[in-house]
Order: structure tokens, then C-alpha cells, then sequence
């Protein structure tokens, strides 16, 4: 097995005058995602960047600098990221394929280099 | 909250987000003082948002809902401290001895949203959205009304709220009573607009009933809320909502209560019916709601349709026509009579009504009139009211119901 990072561009669902009930379901939805990839062995973690605020850090040792961002647009943030183990790459997509978030937002796949 | 509401660990209950509106939004509201209702619904969404942004990554904590109201209380804090201290500080403190707490924070907030100072389609409105947790566009689609005008209904209930200092905790006592008979003439509204069948998306339409029975459950369980007439109007809503599940056939038509399969028929609701029926009749005040629960009960024990008893039914519709005229009672006290007695008594009781402009646009007037003709034998008649009935009948499902019927005339 290969490991992969799916990384999910866009938060998940925030068009304006979405309901209670509608967030629920949403949630939901990737929540019965999540369980089914963990049912079939290949999930082995998620977690979600905090929204709004980042640092980057350009320049070695004393020379670098730090600046808030990065303040891209909404579509360029990364709101969180899944870690899987699949065959391969076809596999991984198939598994980011079925991810809810695509309604909402863009998948990137990447596979681990493995270090050994 | 309803045991189990919280669900087992990291398991959300069906509707627990909409459920959990109420009692979060009550408890901020108690925090931050009634002149805050929109700071803290701001921050109930903020609480949920972030649920929505977090729980698809992490997974659902353990309490979901006590997850939720941290949260939402943890924003109100942070709102707090960044307004100046002064105003808000007074609101916090201890309500007046005149006033009572009713120690549940979303009986609290439905009579808020039901203040007498509030016009009734705003304590409707507002109600359905910061109660039920319906957003706007839900209401409006239950109500087939314009999404803007709800809004409008919401800002405007909630600026009056703000503007006139309108008092969180519930009067005592005196005025206790006219208080509750508003909150429940809300709930008797939220109900019947969910149970007919003339407008709005079915599902949508039975979530509203599901809310209807379960704050007047609400309020017939807590020992300052549950007057009689209390208990006569969830008595009503449990009995009525016991034959929703027998409403609509297998193709999505709409069934009469006499070609109801009556099996299908909710037997844990009808159950609770009649318990808050014998409840209701504790007091000596006598209400709409108490003669409507019995007409309830009276198709709710007859096992066929055969079987009512329809000069109680006449009885009962009387009563009701006495305390509350109108036309439409009348016109369902005719269908009782039509079986008590005969077809002919009832028309007789339906002459008095035939130019009332109440009626004139009402297609349930000429179905029954059809109806009545029908089982007199004279199907040109029955036939010309029928096609009356189908031009005015407003949702497709009653049209293809009185087409049916059409049909079916010799």
C-alpha cells in the first residue's frame, strides 16, 4: 500500500442561507464518506487547517522573514487535508472521486514518497 | 431535550442541528438579554458553521450537542468582551421577582417570539426560524411565500424585540394565561399549514407538524405551562398527525379519510392523543382546541370509516360552530350530518352559507356539495359542482383526488 495526502481546497458547504438541517446533512455526508474509507482499510487520518490566518516564512536562518498568509483567494486555501493508503494512484482517485467535498470545492491527490 | 437527544458518541440524531437551535439560541438569549436575539442567533450559525467546517475533517465529538453550545456560548463571550462592558452588564442580572423562569430555555424563547407586541404572521415567522431552526428559505418553501417577504417578517419581529426592550421572561401568573393562549394559537398556525395539504413540499410540510407536536409536548410537560388547553392542543396535534402516514397512497395521491387504510394509522400518537385528551378536560375553560381534539378522537376510535360516530360528530361541530362561527365549520359540521342524519339535512344547513364569499373561492364548498348531491342520486348536479371544485382546487394532488371522483359518477 501506498500512502496519500488528499488535500481540499474550499470549506465545506458555506453558501449563504444554508439551513441547520441542510448542515447537518452535509456533515453527514462526509461523515458516511469517511467512515466507508475507514471500513475498507484506507483511511488514516484528516484534519482541518485553521481558516483565515497562516505565516510564511522565506530566507534562511537570520534572514528570514515571516509574513501573514497566505491570502490567496478562497479556492486556493487548503481547508484541511485526509491522509489514505491505497494500491496506487488510480486507486486514491477513485477513493477522492466519491469525496461530498467535490461538490464544494477542488481535491488535490499526492502520493508520499515513500522513504525506505 | 428529549432523552438520547445527545446520541451515542460521535453520532448526530436525526434533526439534532434544527432541534439544538432552541435551547442553544435560549440560553445565549439569557446570557446576552432579549434585546440581543440577533447577536446571539449570529452566534448559534457561527457555532454550526464551525461544526460544518471541522466535524467533515475531525469526525463528530463525542456530545455533539454539548459541542454545540460551548461554541456558540464561547462566541458570545468573545462578543461581550470586545462590545463595552456598561450596557450589556445590566441585562445579565437576576429577571424582576414578578417574573417567573420557566427553567427551560426554549419554552422561554417561544414566548418571546410570541409576544402580543409581535403581529401573528411575525410570531409565526419568527418562531418557525429561531425556534424550529427552519432557515428562511425552508419557511418560504413551506409557505410558498416570497423567501424576501419572510425575511422581512423576521427582521422586522426582531427589531421590535431589540427596539421595545421586550422581556425575555415570561409574565407570572395573571398574565400568564393570555401569554400561553398566544404561543399555542403559533403552534395551532405552525401546525395546520403543515397538515393541509395545499401548498409547499410535503417532507418540509411534515417536519412543521413533527415541530408543532413536539413544543406543544414541550409545554404540557412543564408544570407552569400545562394548563388544560395545553394538553387539549397536543391531544389535537397527536391525533391528527397519528393519520398523516395514511394521507398519500402508494403513487403520491392524496386518500380521503374514508379510503384511508386505517392500520397505518400512527397508534403511538393516537395513544398520547387520548391521554391528553382526558387531561385537557381537567379544567372548567372550554376551548376550540378541546371540541377539535374531540372531533380527533372520534375518527381516531372508529375502527372504519362506517363505524364514526357521526351524531357525536354533528354534536361536536355545533360546538365548535357556537364558540367559533365560520363557515368552514359549518361546512364540515354538514358532512357530519350528512351521515348522522341524511344528505338532505345537510344541504338544508348549507343553504344559509351558499353566498358567503368565505366559501366562494373554497373548493372543498362544491366538493362536498358534489358529495352530497352524489348520494342523493343526482349525478348531473354532483358532476357540474365537481368541475367547480377542480377549477378552484389549488395543488395538484387535490385536483387528480376530485378528478377521480369525477370518474367514478354514474
Amino acid at each position: 500500500m501506498k500512502q496519500y495526502f488528499l488535500f481540499l481546497y474550499e470549506s465545506p458547504g458555506l453558501s449563504p442561507g444554508v439551513s441547520p438541517e441542510e448542515m447537518q446533512q452535509i456533515i453527514a455526508r462526509y461523515v458516511a464518506w469517511r467512515e466507508d474509507v475507514a471500513a475498507k482499510g484506507h483511511m488514516l487520518g484528516g484534519q482541518k487547517l485553521r481558516d483565515g490566518e497562516g505565516r510564511v516564512i522565506r530566507g534562511a536562518q537570520e534572514k528570514s522573514s515571516v509574513t501573514d498568509g497566505p491570502f490567496a483567494e478562497a479556492k486556493e486555501v487548503i481547508a484541511g487535508f485526509f491522509h489514505i493508503q491505497a494500491a496506487g494512484y488510480d486507486q486514491a482517485v477513485e477513493i477522492a472521486r466519491t469525496c461530498p467535498h467535490l461538490e464544494f470545492g477542488t481535491i488535490e491527490v499526492r502520493e508520499v514518497e515513500p522513504t525506505g | 431535550m428529549r432523552p438520547g437527544e445527545h446520541g451515542a458518541a460521535g453520532e448526530m440524531v436525526d434533526h439534532l442541528f434544527r432541534r439544538q437551535h432552541a435551547p442553544i439560541l435560549g440560553a445565549l438569549v439569557r446570557m446576552l438579554g432579549s434585546s440581543h436575539l440577533a447577536l446571539a442567533e449570529e452566534c448559534v450559525q457561527d457555532a454550526f458553521v464551525r461544526a460544518l467546517q471541522t466535524w467533515p475533517f475531525h469526525g463528530i465529538p463525542p456530545n455533539p450537542a454539548a459541542w454545540l453550545t460551548l461554541v456558540a456560548k464561547r462566541r458570545a463571550f468573545d462578543r461581550l468582551r470586545r462590545r463595552a462592558p456598561a450596557p450589556v452588564k445590566g441585562e445579565v442580572a437576576a429577571p424582576p421577582a414578578s417574573e417567573l423562569s420557566l427553567g427551560d430555555d426554549t419554552l422561554e424563547l417561544i414566548f418571546l417570539c410570541c409576544h402580543p407586541m409581535l403581529p401573528p404572521d411575525a410570531q409565526l415567522a419568527l418562531t418557525l426560524r429561531s425556534v424550529a431552526g427552519l432557515s428562511t428559505s425552508e419557511i418560504a418553501r413551506a409557505f410558498l411565500a416570497p423567501e424576501s417577504t419572510v425575511a422581512q417578517r423576521i427582521v422586522r419581529a426582531k427589531r421590535t424585540i431589540q427596539e421595545s426592550r421586550l422581556s425575555f421572561d415570561v409574565p407570572f401568573d395573571a398574565q400568564l394565561a393570555p401569554r400561553l393562549h398566544s404561543v399555542c394559537r403559533v403552534l395551532y398556525l405552525m401546525f395546520n399549514e403543515g397538515y393541509s395539504a395545499s401548498s409547499g413540499e410535503r417532507t418540509l410540510r411534515e417536519d412543521l407538524c413533527a415541530e408543532a407536536v413536539r413544543l406543544a409536548l414541550l409545554l404540557t410537560r412543564n408544570p407552569a405551562t400545562a394548563r388544560p388547553f395545553v394538553h387539549a392542543l397536543a391531544a389535537l396535534f397527536c391525533l391528527q398527525a397519528a393519520r398523516l402516514p395514511a394521507r398519500v397512497g402508494g403513487a403520491g395521491d392524496l386518500l380521503t379519510l374514508e379510503s384511508q387504510d386505517r392500520s397505518l394509522w400512527d397508534a403511538g400518537l393516537t395513544a398520547a392523543g387520548f391521554h391528553h385528551l382526558s387531561r385537557a378536560a381537567a379544567g372548567e375553560e372550554l376551548t376550540s382546541w378541546h371540541i377539535e381534539a374531540e372531533i380527533a378522537s372520534l375518527h381516531a376510535g372508529a375502527p372504519t370509516f362506517a363505524d364514526t360516530d357521526w351524531s357525536r360528530m354533528a354534536s361536536a361541530y355545533e360546538a365548535l360552530a357556537a364558540l367559533q362561527p365560520s363557515p368552514v365549520v359549518t361546512l364540515s359540521r354538514a358532512v357530519a350530518v350528512s351521515y348522522s342524519q341524511s344528505p338532505a339535512a345537510a344541504l338544508a344547513l348549507l343553504a344559509p352559507v351558499a353566498e358567503d364569499p368565505a366559501l366562494a373561492r373554497y373548493h372543498l364548498y362544491p366538493a362536498v356539495l358534489a358529495d352530497l348531491h352524489a348520494r342523493s342520486g343526482r349525478s348531473a348536479v354532483a358532476s357540474a359542482h365537481l368541475r367547480r371544485a377542480l377549477a378552484l382546487a389549488p395543488t395538484a394532488p387535490e385536483r387528480e383526488l376530485l378528478a377521480r371522483r369525477l370518474a367514478l359518477l354514474p
